[in-house]
């Protein structure tokens, strides 16, 4: 396998190495692909709205962080921790889990209101997000709470780790199974280092590497068009050598075949672009880039007033509950 | 007056001069064979940094990042994350000049268990100029938390300098330089993380004591300084202080105990440096006074080696006049 990696002479046991993988990969692909019923995907957008509200209540008793981002990314983030990973929540550092590296580390709000809905710490404790001796720092911190894979906050550096952590893999394992999916956002996309890293998974023809950009279009000083263009992302990252999907972020079950897609790619590494909407569910806040870095309470307040603004998402989400519908 | 470990020829004229970098070359590929874990990564400096011993013995556990320090780092990371024990090596004006945030978030932070080689450093790089003469590298990499910061000062001690960094768990940077410098040590020396180790014992019959602390490529100058000295009528000790970081607090206060005063011989800016971390702790321990050679304050320049070394006050010379300033 890893000589299949690198370019060279093809010889009898490398187009043996091809036909094995290839077998290899269909068989991965059937084994984790599954099609969502119309219920499953009803029960994860439920489960997404319940994500949303405690994001809303955390960084409100917070009194700081980001917004957008992690409202944003909850669809994904339920289907990843609900459906996707291999994991267990009661036993975090189990050999065998799925790896999922989150690169973008100040959406944290959505990462660990997810795991705490799927079980792997109280969903009290979300609470004490980004107070003095919490679990949940402001920007994860991978000793502190079992189940976080990094730390990471600085932005730029996620994906050259979820590099690094493919590439050991396959030096122990070249047919593991194991996945590693690397969370991003665009704004990330400006760093240096992305770059470094999108190169050399390239290279490496890191086919248990699954990247999901979230493309909500927005960073902290406006709208990423603006700040720093990334168009056309799509074909820059084809020109990498990357397998390239886009998606609407919001619509669960086409994520969840993009994912199925992306795990079957037996030459490259995998990137979906997940087109979504800053701050969706709470349609006060959506596609506005300055709740970005705010938490409700401190948000913009031409259409809803500071001290209104956490009471006022959620009762939007608790009563919008039917409008999150794939393709919204 | 010196150990007998030390190498019996270290004043004589046609001393053996050999690059410390070759040390980590054959320790690098000693420590892969008595641990699988060991890996190596590069950022297109491989022979250079003498990895290519490594590499063409482990082949399959070499990886080539391309001139990416900052991603190497956090590649690094990843890898330790996944178990291996990677040891990262550049010059080090990139990495871990470059790649510092890199290395304090994802691999110091993360408490990763990664290697950092930083080549070249100094002034002695010579001909290439200020650019790639790293004199901050101790400074930028004593000051964070967990790291260990050794300073090798040959062929012999970098070898196992390396050989013990691959035994310890967490990340630990290893300084070397590119000139071929006088073999100072035996591979019969000891070498502990750690531990400093005196190399000359002052002449006891004279008044006048003065400690001398080194490391690195400028020790020698340091210990022939020490030899003329004692002979014209200061009695002088010259420490050999290969561990910056864990300071060995125990020995520094028996050494300041011993003499009247403490010159230290650095190929660094004195601020933030070997000098600087004495300092720190002699001042609150045993304040002392502690005189310090290295580069004040300034860049390096084109030159060679010897010439460099004395313009910014590290030879053999220099140091004398110092001493005998000093003593008074």
């Amino acid at each position: 396998m890893t000589h299949l990696m690198k370019t060279g002479p093809v010889d009898r046991s490398c187009v043996f190495n091809i036909i094995i993988l290839i077998l290899a990969s269909h068989t991965i692909y059937l084994r984790h692909m599954h099609y969502l019923t119309d219920a499953e995907v009803h029960e994860l957008e439920a489960k997404a709205n319940e994500i949303r509200q405690s994001i809303i209540e955390m960084l409100f008793e917070a009194k700081s962080g980001h917004t957008a981002g992690p409202l944003g990314m909850a669809d994904i983030f339920t289907l990843l921790y609900f459906e996707v990973l291999k994991h267990d929540p009661k036993n975090p550092f189990w050999e065998e889990r799925d790896r999922l590296i989150l690169s973008n580390g100040h959406i944290c709000p959505v990462l660990y209101a997810t795991m705490a809905h799927a079980g792997y710490f109280p969903e009290e404790e979300l609470l004490t997000l980004r107070k003095f001796g919490t679990r949940l720092q402001g920007h994860p911190h991978r000793e502190v709470l079992p189940g976080i894979e990094t730390s990471s906050g600085p932005l730029g550096s996620g994906l050259s780790q979820a590099v690094g952590m493919a590439i050991a893999e396959r030096m122990e394992n070249p047919y593991s199974s194991r996945y590693f999916y690397c969370l991003t956002g665009d704004g990330e996309i400006n760093a240096g280092q992305m770059w470094e890293a999108f190169m050399h998974a390239g290279k490496e023809k890191l086919h248990n590497l699954i990247v999901i950009v979230d493309r909500n279009g927005i960073q902290i000083d406006g709208y990423t068009k603006d700040v720093m263009p990334l168009e056309p992302l799509a074909e820059k990252l084809a020109a990498f050598n990357w397998d390239v999907q886009e998606v609407d972020g919001h619509n669960i079950r086409s994520v969840n075949d993009a994912i199925g897609k992306a795990q079957a790619v037996y030459s490259q590494p995998s990137v979906i672009i997940a087109h979504t909407i800053p701050s969706k569910g709470v349609d006060v806040f959506e596609r506005d880039f300055r709740w970005h870095g705010n938490p409700p309470g401190k948000g913009p307040e031409e259409r809803v007033p500071k001290g209104e603004q956490a009471d006022e998402a959620l009762r939007r989400l608790r009563t919008l509950g039917g409008q999150i519908k794939p393709g919204a | 007056m010196t150990p007998d470990h030390i190498n019996p020829n270290i004043f004589d004229d046609n001393i053996e001069r050999v690059p410390n970098r070759n040390g980590y070359g054959e320790g690098l590929k000693e420590a892969g064979e008595k641990d699988e874990r060991v890996v190596a990564l590069s950022a297109d400096l491989t022979g250079s940094t003498r990895t290519n011993i490594f590499a063409d013995a482990f082949p399959d556990r070499f990886v080539q990042v391309g001139i990416g320090e900052q991603s190497m780092a956090s590649v690094a990371s990843g890898m330790a994350a996944m178990g291996k024990i990677p040891f990262i090596a550049s010059y080090a004006m990139f990495s871990p000049g470059r790649s510092w945030e890199q290395v304090r978030t994802t691999i110091a932070y993360n408490n990763a268990n990664v290697k950092i080689i930083g080549a070249h450093s100094g002034v002695s790089v010579g001909p290439d100029g200020a650019t790639h003469q790293a004199i901050e590298d101790i400074a930028i990499m004593r000051v964070v938390p967990r790291m260990t910061v050794l300073v090798p000062c040959d062929v012999h001690e970098a070898r196992r300098a390396t050989l013990a960094a691959a035994e310890h768990e967490g990340p630990v940077y290893i300084r070397l330089a590119r000139e071929g410098v006088p073999v100072v040590t035996t591979p019969g020396s000891p070498f502990a993380i750690g531990k400093a180790e005196v190399y000359m014992r002052r002449d006891g019959t004279h008044a006048k004591k003065v400690g001398i602390i080194s490391c690195g490529v400028v020790l020698h100058n340091a210990l022939m300084a020490g030899k003329q000295l004692n002979e014209q009528g200061i009695g002088v000790s010259v420490m050999n202080l290969a561990t910056i970081k864990p300071l060995d607090t125990e020995a520094i206060k028996a050494f300041a105990e011993e003499h009247d005063a403490l010159v230290t011989v650095e190929e660094h800016q004195v601020a933030g440096g070997v000098g600087s971390a004495v300092s720190e702790y002699l001042s609150e321990e045993r304040p002392t006074r502690v005189v310090k050679l290295g580069v004040h304050d300034k860049f390096g320049q084109s030159g060679d080696p010897d010439e460099l070394i004395a313009h910014y006050g590290m030879d053999t010379k220099t140091i004398i006049e110092t001493v005998k300033k000093v003593a008074g």
